[in-house]
């Protein structure tokens, strides 16, 4: 699968784009680059080449469509239990921002049974105009019926952009929404940009367990969707005081033709979501065992926290898969994040690297940990830790 | 019970360092390796077959040595494997590979139930999965971490399954035939003894490229077919600065400067 092509007249054989692959599909026989059906487009050895001897083929053909017609940015507000989910807001900032850039007005679309407060919200937050999907049959999120409505909408109204949440109903129902519509869409957004030529969205994500940041476009179809990951934009402020329109839009649901019911949810993340979380801490092997995370639980106590584990301590069976920090558990953004016993494998590291102050404690000086965190203790965590724990209660009390 | 898994062969991220100096990813001679999610996905099918009969047929779709992985899933267990593989392909998206996905499981014929990892863990995306779904128009249930039941009777059937969300543990029914994507706490994927690897290498792994996918639009394939493109790729901006390291002599001491450092950044 060869795409990558090379300018054989300009290579030099330097090397660098062999590095620079993710995938391994550069090779260099006698200073001679070949490209092997590995490549998989990424794109990621075009910038690094010092002579621009790499390229990507141009795939648009024929005139481009006639995109005029789709205008607006969009912003669907995740809610549960008739509570709007942060995020919902975190995006509206973003959403207006976008849209005061395009010159266009900011839409929010409200799915749900009584969120006629939820909508009013959206336009304290920052919408012009509020789609109103008021419906029992909407009132727990099921895929079908919503990806239904917005799809409908998206149809009917052609938004330019169209803001999701990435959590996990944001990235089922975007992944199913988008591809109805046929239209591309970005997981997990960290960076949001109009680009000032083209007026695209620039989309900026991490991949390879956010070991790179790939910036993507959508250029030739419409709306541009992305899912956006939480806690890396502001909340906005809400302006009880703003004006917006709320639009009531009956959704023709048959619940005949919807195959899926939910029977039942248990609420059990109250203790562990990190997603939301502010502080973490978190524990690793160093731990020795299930005792330690009692330790753990206490200064995440003390400090409005919640128990964070690395892969290590969830396979030895210390603490259930939901504690998970990492590349194959939760990618976590709190404010503190206390590392305890965790040597920092990448895959770890992948997960909680964008915390805002992080601290690690470990018997180990030379672990990996240490290289993330903005502050360390290179000794035993069975006495740091209840240490912190009994000198914060006195301090925050 | 006709049952497909999707997997993807995926750079193993243990294996990748980065590299002090210029902060980018030293890839060289990283195997490659189903990406862990599937591995559940293959476990899944696996026990569905032991319980209800039926076949097990793995699918993936990428450049020729993406066989690796389906003979991986050979030697676990299922019962034939197909790879996809051309350069029409090469350069696809998540649309677009859900497109040929779903092309390539219409060409199997009918199906019960398809099994995808979450997510993969090279893009991250989890859009494929309820993508493959769409294109067939099957319900997809996403990051279930237990089958309550599958009741295959009457036909088509129903299945009860439950889904992590982020605040909590849902219980979903729904009809067959389904599309799942399946998170880590729903099993522990079986081991392949030697004897499993030996067969699995002499089984025959056909390939179907674009001429056998029937109804398969040129213009939605590969790069062509994929709304999106990736314009650049960056490594990620560093940390910054370097850890301060509080001395550890004196455990009580310790931990009074690292509260106060702590209290001092204003963020609790």
């Amino acid at each position: 699968m060869a795409i990558v092509s090379v300018n054989g007249e300009t290579c030099i054989g330097c090397g660098a784009c062999v590095d620079a692959c993710p995938f391994g599909a550069l090779v260099l026989v006698d200073d001679v680059l070949t490209v092997t059906d590995k490549c998989t487009a990424c794109g990621a050895c075009l910038e690094i080449c010092p002579l621009m001897a790499l390229s990507l083929p141009e795939t648009v053909k024929g005139p481009a469509p006639d995109l005029s017609e789709y205008q607006g940015v969009w912003v669907w507000v995740e809610q549960f239990g008739g509570k709007a989910q942060s995020i919902s807001w975190e995006m509206m900032g973003q959403g207006r921002r976008l849209a005061d850039r395009r010159k266009a007005a900011l839409t929010a679309c409200v799915l749900g049974h009584d969120v006629g407060r939820i909508a009013r919200q959206a336009v304290d937050y920052g919408a012009d105009r509020v789609f109103r999907a008021d419906h029992p049959g909407l009132a727990v999120y099921r895929t079908a019926p919503y990806a239904a409505v917005l799809v409908d909408l998206v149809r009917r109204f052609k938004p330019e952009i169209f803001l999701l949440g990435a959590s996990l109903r944001g990235r089922d129902l975007a992944g199913s929404v988008a591809t109805e519509l046929y239209t591309g869409l970005t997981a997990d957004c960290t960076g949001l940009e109009i680009d000032p030529e083209s007026g695209l969205l620039r989309q900026t994500r991490p991949a390879f367990g956010g070991n790179i940041l790939a910036t993507i476009i959508c250029p030739r179809h419409r709306p541009q969707m992305s899912t956006v990951r939480h806690r890396v934009f502001e909340m906005p402020p809400a302006d009880p005081a703003r004006q917006g329109q709320i639009i009531d839009v009956e959704p023709q649901l048959d619940e005949a033709r919807i195959a899926t019911r939910v029977l039942n949810f248990v609420r059990e993340y109250t203790e562990v979501n990190l997603t939301e979380a502010r502080v973490i801490v978190s524990g690793g092997r160093g731990l020795g065992g299930p005792k330690g995370f009692e330790m753990l639980r206490e200064l995440a106590g003390v400090l409005g926290g919640t128990v964070g584990a690395s892969r290590a301590a969830v396979d030895a069976g210390w603490i259930p898969y939901e504690h998970q920090v990492g590349q194959t558990g939760r990618t976590v953004r709190p404010d503190l994040y206390i590392a305890c016993g965790i040597s920092g494998a990448v895959q770890h590291l992948a997960g909680m690297n964008t915390a805002r102050i992080i601290v690690a404690i470990n018997k180990d000086p030379a672990a990996p940990i240490f290289g993330v965190a903005d502050y360390g203790i290179a000794g035993d965590l069975f006495q740091i830790v209840p240490a912190l724990t009994a000198q914060f209660r006195a301090r925050l009390k | 019970m006709k049952i497909i898994v999707c997997i993807k062969q995926v750079p193993d991220t243990a294996e990748v360092k980065i590299n002090p100096e210029t902060g980018t990813l030293m890839r060289e001679g990283v195997p490659g390796i189903v990406n862990p999610f599937d591995t559940f996905a293959v476990e899944e099918a696996l026990c569905l077959k032991e319980k209800f009969g039926g076949r097990v047929t793995v699918l993936t779709m990428g450049p020729q040595q993406a066989v690796e992985a389906l003979k991986e899933a050979l030697a676990m267990g299922a019962d034939e494997a197909v790879l996809l593989s051309d350069r029409a392909f090469a350069g696809s998206d998540t649309w677009a590979t859900a497109y040929t996905l779903a092309l390539a499981i219409r060409k199997l014929g009918a199906f019960d139930i398809i099994l995808c990892g979450k997510q993969a863990i090279d893009g991250d995306t989890g859009q494929v999965g309820p993508g493959i779904a769409v294109q067939l128009a099957v319900p997809a249930l996403t990051y279930v971490s237990r089958i309550n039941r599958v009741e295959p009777d009457p036909a088509p059937g129903t299945i009860e399954v439950e889904r992590v969300l982020d605040e909590g543990r849902e219980t979903l029914q729904t009809g067959l035939p389904v599309l799942l994507t399946v998170v880590k706490d729903i099993n522990m994927p079986r081991l392949a003894t030697i004897i499993d690897i030996r067969r699995a290498v002499r089984m025959k792994i056909p390939t179907w490229t674009a001429a056998d996918l029937a109804g398969a639009d040129p213009e939605k394939l590969g790069l062509e077919g994929s709304p999106t493109r990736v314009i650049t790729i960056c490594s990620p901006p560093g940390r910054g600065g370097t850890v301060d390291m509080i001395p550890a002599e004196r455990a009580d001491e310790a931990a009074s400067v690292l509260v106060e450092k702590i209290l001092a950044e204003k963020i609790l």
